[in-house]
């Protein structure tokens, strides 16, 4: 066993991959806690403790930051490094380029949620880091698609697999988006604040076409790249269907980029701009349930897995939640229904079903696979990620449960008439009604963040053991060479 | 010649220029004619860049994160004009960079706040929201009133937003022609060597928050408070001539 291993490290670059998978974990739980923090906040708002530090407004950000870009991002990061060498059977392209990655990102997440809490922000949502951190993600990024595109390149298959296809758009989508979102102005060389290029009704366009394709590239394409990897090797089963990889590929990146402006049904925005991201929005149901169908039916033949491997169960579940937050998603992008929609909590609940039930899901059974494998060793309790699953489960439920209750509750309240015509309800009204629904939506957050604990400890036991038997082996190797 | 998506998928750079044009479609269909088309943003009258002390109070909006609850952008629906007044027009926000419409309402809408509470009754309701508003779930911000408005790098920070287009004077021809569009009591306020003497006066004419000795950050964000929604006067424009613009 040892010597295939160790022919094994030294064909693929692991370490880099190694570092990413454990800041995954490190910012998933920092994130998750922030986020369970400020939902805790809006239940129980003494929480806010008179500080500027710990306010809403200031923590929010923090919260989002770290789960997308850090959680999400270094998920990315370390499964796209890991899939785009072993699908090529190429190592990495320029590994101290790689490195420099990791720090770079690690030192922007640092860094915007400590400018946050500070006060510096663009107060553009997902977007909120300042220009000079914007910079340094440019620079981060551009350095990603080198060493993507190089490995690519290197690769000794003559086939690009699917899996890199999804890896590649979401890198150039993300590149295109954060570009453009983030032209501004700053107030000198030495400040940290700055204005939007744009302003108005061209600025929150620009806004939301980032904001919707930040979910559409960087938590859907991507983390499809790392369905279409780990879904079928974990099953040990081929991809259910190649054409629908292609049909569904080139549909999604072309029509995700139109759905943006169904962020502003019925705002300031030219009507046909918002008419048009509705009609992207329903199109898009087929290609994103073409992922999904690829991604289930590739289980068929092996359901059994459902019933004895937590780690199936994850992805497939995870693939379900995206089944059905990519049918809530146009269901709320027409004009009817986010009348009613916008502005509440349904949108909350409905990000999360896709945050939480989907990207965070199939991230947890990708490192679940990966990370035995990176340190060549079993995971050190397969009863804990079992307990795992049930508890990011029912968090998830309780979670958008609530968010269910309270944003359709808001809706109906705000656009209640009584007999004689008047409104029904004060907003402050609204607010009250809303508590038992915050409160629940905070534990259903500590379910989830429990699983997480959960999760840190398992990986944490589990790197231990790697390490441990790997010193070991090079002990016996070292004194079999005396 | 038979297409072969096999041609794609062996060759690197073609998938990567192909997927580039697939993603960047949409974007210039829906972005670029915004620039150019001049119905996208109405013509009214009013609607005017913010003074400096207000600029500063939107700067401090922005910075505790306010867009994360309340939205700056009313519908045009019955249950939204009864509650906010007249929706939202393209133009009563083409000043404001970044634009602050919000995507959420934990708290109500603000795009026409301004005026419809009192000065004192913004300092105590921003200093302890509980006291005004038993139900009310939004943070204290007591130190609004505690902390001095910095008020050293406005002219930096007007500067900055000329260069993105907002009509602030930086020398006499930009200034008569502000005279020209706004009138003369207005333009005054947008000339940027002005900016610092400007900004004390309004502080010391509104009294914002309640003490003359010096200018807080109070004073700033509820100068911007009492300003939202305030610049168009819906009496004077005919409902028939917004409907185009929708």
């Amino acid at each position: 066993m040892s010597t295939t291993n160790a022919a094994a490290s030294e064909q693929y670059d692991y370490d880099i991959i190694k570092k990413f998978s454990i800041m995954a974990v490190v910012w998933a739980v920092v994130g998750m806690f922030v986020g369970v923090y400020i939902a805790s906040e809006l239940a129980w708002p003494f929480l806010n403790f008179d500080s500027p530090y710990f306010s809403f407004g200031r923590f929010r950000p923090v919260h989002t930051g770290a789960v997308i870009f850090g959680f999400g991002g270094s998920a990315l990061f370390a499964t796209s490094y890991y899939v785009v060498q072993r699908t090529c059977q190429a190592r990495l392209f320029a590994p101290g380029l790689a490195t420099f990655t990791f720090w770079g990102w690690q030192a922007i997440i640092v860094l915007a949620a400590a400018s946050y809490v500070l006060g510096y922000s663009q107060g553009r949502e997902y977007a909120e880091m300042e220009w000079p951190i914007d910079l340094l993600i440019e620079i981060v990024w551009v350095s990603y698609l080198a060493i993507y595109v190089g490995t690519l390149m290197k690769r000794k298959q003559a086939h690009i697999y699917v899996a890199n296809w999804f890896y590649l758009g979401f890198i150039l989508a993300t590149a295109l988006l954060h570009t453009f979102n983030n032209l501004a102005v700053p107030v000198n060389l030495f400040s940290m604040k700055s204005y939007s290029l744009f302003s108005g009704t061209q600025d929150a366009m620009v806004q939301w076409w980032y904001g919707h394709n930040a979910v559409g590239f960087f938590l859907t394409a991507a983390f499809l790249g790392m369905m279409y990897y780990f879904v079928p090797k974990h099953a040990g089963r081929p991809i259910y269907s190649y054409r629908l990889s292609i049909v569904h590929f080139w549909a999604l990146s072309f029509m995700y980029m139109w759905v943006g402006t169904h962020h502003l049904h019925w705002t300031a925005l030219p009507d046909w701009a918002s008419t048009l991201g509705a009609t992207f929005s329903i199109m898009l149901l087929l290609p994103s349930w073409g992922g999904m169908i690829n991604g289930i039916m590739t289980l068929s033949g092996a359901w059994d897995k459902l019933r004895t491997d937590p780690i199936m169960r994850f992805m497939i579940v995870a693939l379900s939640f995206y089944g059905m937050s990519t049918f809530e998603g146009p269901l709320m992008s027409l004009k009817d229904v986010n009348a009613l929609s916008h502005y509440t909590d349904w949108t909350v609940g409905h990000v999360h079903s896709g945050a939480l039930g989907w990207v965070a899901m199939i991230s947890f059974g990708s490192l679940y696979h990966m990370i035995p494998r990176l340190w060549k060793t079993e995971m050190y309790s397969v009863k804990l990620i079992n307990l795992h699953f049930w508890l990011a489960t029912i968090g998830v439920l309780l979670y958008i449960t609530a968010m269910w209750i309270s944003g359709i509750s808001q809706g109906l309240m705000w656009r209640a008439f009584d007999d004689f015509g008047n409104l029904q309800y004060s907003f402050v009204e609204s607010v009250a009604a809303m508590h038992p629904f915050y409160a629940m939506r905070a534990f259903g957050g500590m379910f989830f963040l429990t699983g997480m604990l959960l999760m840190a400890y398992n990986v944490y036991q589990t790197i231990r053991q790697g390490v441990r038997a790997a010193n070991v082996e090079s002990a016996r190797l070292a004194t079999a060479a005396a | 010649m038979s297409f072969k998506h096999e041609n794609i998928e062996t060759n690197a750079g073609v998938l990567l220029v192909l997927t580039m044009m697939a993603i960047s479609v949409g974007g210039l269909v829906e972005i670029a004619p915004l620039f150019f088309n001049k119905d996208t943003v109405e013509q009214v009258e009013g609607v005017r860049p913010y003074a400096p002390l207000e600029s500063r109070g939107r700067d401090i909006y922005i910075r505790e994160g306010c867009y994360l609850c309340h939205s700056q952008m009313i519908r045009p629906f019955r249950d939204e004009q009864l509650r906010y007044g007249h929706y939202s027009l393209a133009a009563e926000s083409k000043y404001d960079h970044p634009f602050q419409w919000g995507s959420k309402r934990t708290g109500p809408d603000l795009a026409r706040v301004g005026g419809k509470y009192s000065n004192e009754w913004h300092v105590q309701h921003l200093t302890q929201p509980k006291s005004m508003v038993p139900e009310s779930v939004m943070p204290n911000y007591p130190w609004l009133q505690t902390t001095k408005l910095d008020v050293s790098d406005i002219g930096d920070r007007m500067r900055a937003q000329r260069i993105t287009g907002v009509p602030y004077s930086a020398n006499e021809a930009e200034y008569q022609r502000n005279v020209k569009q706004f009138g003369e009591a207005v333009a005054k306020t947008l000339h940027i060597p002005d900016s610092v003497k400007n900004l004390v006066a309004q502080a010391q004419e509104g009294n914002y928050d309640g003490d003359r000795t010096s200018v807080s950050e109070m004073d700033a964000l509820v100068a911007y408070l009492q300003v939202l929604g305030t610049m168009v006067d819906f009496s004077k424009i005919k409902p028939e001539e917004l409907v185009k613009f929708r």
